[in-house]
């Protein structure tokens, strides 16, 4: 069974249809992106999925329950980091994750969880004092300190510094190596290259491409760009056979700043929700 | 695609989850820590009634007599301003900074959310109450009750005037979409009948319509049930609008302000400002 099955998913505010008809399968253990632009539906269909959020079609289970009809034990199951929340600004960071790991039946040890975000060295400092992404991992914290089997991860990363990414993407992976199922959007490509092992883009509500990031949109089997400096400045061309055209070209004399690129998931992403 | 590890992550959960009511007083303990910790819950909902009685008192009273009926509407309004107004706010900022959508996302059931509430509103209202009887007793000679049935009735009055006015409170907390309105949205009808209610004037001092509008609202009950309590003795009665401390009526209409209170919560609840 799919930890996540959605068919026809349709969600409209007024007169605009945020979610046109998205189907998905996310496998247990699978580490799956929702990439798309700001407005694309991704987070109306996270809180779909997360039970915050009322649908008007389609069907949709979450670890084999429907849910707008789940209840505690469903949630249990659940980890959903929040986005952008500045609740228990005033509790230290020990006392929120202690108190939170009350709500489960069976939570992970919260010293090991705080160990594991790396914010052991701030575990008496107030949620309100952290930095933002100190803050961030704070809420990792909170959505897995419950043992989840299924962690909901929305644009975790906005506003992160590099290097508070990459500890991030750390975090994210050593979930996944114990087999927790991720759930991730994001509008940074090179997470979703990082992260994930299947991605979906979103755009207008509707899924238009799915894959690998490596051979997503088509992306190993597109056309190569080869690239090199002549007399006349930068030459360009685009060719399914960049070794045969190398061959040729080269029969002329050396090629300077010789390149070869294959479409980045930049460029076929760009291309996608156009 | 990562192999699945059946690891301690996704092995399938047979603890039984916590119990609604230890869940509750839980959130009630964390609750009252954060209330604690904010240094503008002090000054304001705990000590502005004590402030007001000081200021007011001063001014306005003159013989021990109108200082125990001062005194008991003052821990009326106290009661009003922490559950109707206080708890009012604090929903209110519990959705905007995303305590609600994270505890939606959390099997802690509801009913224990609102315990924890009721459990903090019960506890700073306790404290306000003390701190403005200490005041009434060193600065205007106020004589607290000796007899139990007095306390005992203290003690009704004061739960159902905390749980109907936090219900209320909650469920007014939906019209407002910001800490911001919220202050306007529960400060209105807080100032209103604080008037109306026989806090600052005397109802009988009140034309028959506004008395009649005030009735309606639990805030004249509380305020009754607390003058009968801190009254001299009974013959103060007479002072009442009716003439009679009406205790069973005082019962009957927290009582019935706690049911539509409840349903009113039921039917107006949102964890967030934007679901639906």
């Amino acid at each position: 069974m799919n930890a996540i099955r959605v068919r026809g998913l349709r969600k409209a505010y007024k007169d605009h249809q945020a979610v046109a008809g998205v189907d998905l399968d996310v496998a247990r253990g699978e580490v799956f992106a929702v990439l798309g632009p700001n407005g694309a539906g991704k987070t109306t269909s996270v809180e779909i999925l997360e039970g915050h959020r009322d649908r008007d079609g389609g069907e949709v289970s979450v670890l084999g329950v429907d849910p707008a009809k789940a209840g505690r034990e469903w949630r249990s199951k659940l980890g959903i980091v929040l986005q952008s929340a500045t609740d228990a600004a005033t509790l230290t960071v020990r006392e929120a994750v202690h108190h939170y790991a009350k709500y489960y039946g069976d939570p992970r040890d919260p010293e090991e969880v705080i160990d594991l975000v790396g914010l052991t060295e701030k575990a008496k400092s107030r949620a309100g004092t952290l930095s933002g992404g100190q803050r961030r991992r704070l809420d990792v914290a909170l959505g897995i300190i419950g043992r989840p089997e299924l962690v909901f991860l929305d644009e975790p990363t906005t506003g992160f510094d590099p290097e508070a990414r990459r500890q991030f993407w750390g975090l994210i992976k050593l979930l996944a190596a114990e087999g927790t199922t991720i759930l991730l959007t994001t509008h940074y490509l090179d997470e979703a290259e990082a992260l994930a092992d299947r991605v979906a883009v979103l755009a207008g509500g509707r899924i238009v491409a799915e894959g690998t990031p490596q051979t997503l949109g088509g992306r190993a089997h597109a056309d190569a760009t080869v690239r090199w400096m002549s007399d006349r400045g930068y030459q360009e061309i685009r060719t399914s056979e960049p070794t045969k055209a190398i061959a040729d070209l080269s029969r002329h004399g050396e090629l300077a700043e010789l390149t070869v690129t294959r479409p980045s998931l930049e460029d076929v992403y760009l291309e996608l929700i156009k | 695609m990562t192999t699945p590890v059946l690891s301690e992550a996704a092995t399938s959960k047979t603890a039984a989850l916590p119990s609604t009511l230890s869940l509750g007083l839980s959130r009630g303990a964390t609750e009252l820590r954060e209330f604690f910790r904010q240094k503008e819950n002090l000054i304001f909902t705990i000590s502005l009634p004590a402030l007001l009685m000081l200021l007011l008192g001063t001014v306005y009273v003159k013989e021990v007599a109108a200082a125990q009926m001062f005194a008991a509407s003052m821990i009326g309004a106290g009661i009003i301003s922490t559950s109707f107004v206080g708890l009012g706010m604090s929903v209110v900022a519990d959705r905007e900074d995303g305590t609600l959508k994270r505890l939606r996302g959390t099997p802690m059931p509801f009913a224990s959310y609102f315990l924890g509430k009721i459990i903090l509103v019960f506890v700073s209202s306790l404290f306000e109450a003390v701190l403005l009887l200490a005041v009434g007793v060193l600065r205007f000679d106020l004589e607290l009750p000796t007899s139990a049935e007095k306390w005992l009735t203290f003690a009704w009055v004061f739960t159902l005037g905390v749980v109907a006015c936090s219900l209320i409170g909650v469920a007014l907390s939906a019209i407002a979409k910001s800490t911001r309105n919220a202050a306007g949205v529960l400060n209105l009808p807080y100032i209103v009948l604080q008037f109306l209610s026989g806090v600052f004037i005397m109802q009988s001092a009140l034309p028959e319509s506004l008395r009649t509008v005030g009735s309606f609202f639990p805030l004249k009950w509380v305020c009754q049930g607390f003058r009968s309590v801190f009254a001299l003795n009974d013959d103060y009665a007479v002072m009442e609008a009716a003439g009679s401390w009406e205790l069973g009526k005082i019962a009957l209409v927290l009582g019935a302000w706690t049911i539509v209170g409840l349903v009113l919560v039921g039917r107006t609840f949102r964890w967030s400002n934007t679901s639906r």
